[in-house]
């Protein structure tokens, strides 16, 4: 290894920030241009669901728990609810 | 002032939702290049409150009156316009220094837009930082926008915010007309920072806004020479910020500018080409 080499890698390991904010950039921005208040709803939508969810069963509010979780190709509403011991 | 050859009073926000990116740099230095090749201009200081333009237009003593005195009927249009001591043909009306915001209503401001459309072929609005009533205020009225961003990672995600807002909450979009044009405009951008892959590129931020680039203005020790001594930093000739708003005023007005001040220059370049100080 001849003394050059030492410089050339250094220069090849100052790590590119810029490269890392773009990717980062590009995920929340897509995001937040992907639906209208994206999740503007869930705070509503918990509500309904534990409303209709307590005509049939009699539950705990705060067994329930919606989430919403998205990535690039598809976004997963998860619904979870802990029904009481029978 | 005659209205023989009048064209279509068009009203320009100059905007951001991040602060610090430099849009009252940018405002000034836009009114006065419009100013500069012929149009007139007018130039409102939306930042209720906490008022700038006028320094860094240099006119800070002749405020009297302002934007609220006008809007609540205290003075009259034609008293709180200043006069440009450079351009006879560009005015700048001044924000209250007292007042908060919420003395900016709607329909008053939008009025006082009416009138001096009249007399006016631009009228530049410098908005305030952040997406408050100031700011909305500011591109409620707007035909074109001008994005004022840095390259980084806070002022891209603010700019992306003011578009949704653009391009939801104008007047434009609430009667469902056409959208206001909009501009990005990176500012403080440093070439060789981005050469060293220290800074996003303007293809970079381009990429993420996907919004037509206005211009760039490069990280320039003459945009602070400039508001130190309230000369719009278009008007030094001799510096690379003020050739890149120059550019920048030409290509909105239509005409085709290649990009500069974009790449890294050269030890020789620096020697012969435009001076950064």
């Amino acid at each position: 290894m001849s003394i050059f080499d030492l410089f050339r890698k250094q220069q090849k390991q100052a790590p590119n920030t810029a490269a890392i904010a773009k990717e980062r950039l590009q995920i929340i921005v897509a995001h937040s241009r992907g639906k209208n208040e994206p999740l503007d709803f869930m705070g509503k939508l918990q509500l309904e669901l534990i409303e209709v969810i307590s005509r049939y069963v009699k539950i705990d509010k705060d067994q329930v728990r919606v989430a919403l979780e998205r990535n690039d190709e598809r976004s997963v509403l998860e619904l979870n609810i802990t029904l009481p011991d029978a | 002032m005659s209205n023989e050859t009048k064209k279509n009073a068009e009203v320009i926000v100059v905007t951001s939702g991040k602060g610090g990116v430099g849009k009252t740099t940018t405002s000034a230095a836009f009114s006065s290049g419009l100013a500069e090749q012929g149009y007139r201009t007018v130039v409102i200081d939306f930042d209720v409150g906490l008022r700038n333009l006028d320094l860094i237009m240099g006119c800070e003593r002749r405020v009297v009156y302002d934007f609220i005195n006008v809007i609540q009927g205290e003075a009259t249009l034609n008293q709180a316009l200043i006069k440009d001591k450079r351009f006879d043909n560009l005015y700048i009306l001044p924000a209250s220094q007292t007042r908060d915001k919420e003395a900016l209503d709607k329909d008053a401001v939008g009025r006082i837009i009416d009138e001096l459309k009249k007399d006016f072929d631009y009228i530049v609005c410098d908005s305030p930082a952040g997406i408050e009533s100031g700011a909305l205020m500011a591109l409620y009225y707007a035909d074109h926008a001008i994005v004022v961003t840095n390259p980084e990672v806070s002022s891209v995600r603010d700019s992306d915010r003011i578009l949704g807002i653009l391009s939801s909450r104008s007047k434009r979009a609430e009667e469902g007309r056409d959208r206001i044009k909009e501009f990005l405009l990176i500012t403080r951008y440093s070439p060789s920072r981005v050469a060293k892959g220290e800074m996003l590129s303007v293809k970079d931020v381009q990429e993420i806004l996907s919004v037509p680039l206005l211009g760039v203005i490069p990280e320039s020790k003459a945009v602070l020479k400039a508001s130190n001594e309230g000369v719009p930093v278009i008007l030094n000739k001799d510096s690379d910020a003020g050739q890149a708003y120059e550019d920048c005023v030409k290509r909105f007005l239509g005409k085709e500018i290649p990009m500069r001040f974009t790449e890294k220059v050269g030890f020789f370049q620096r020697l012969f080409g435009a001076a950064t100080e």
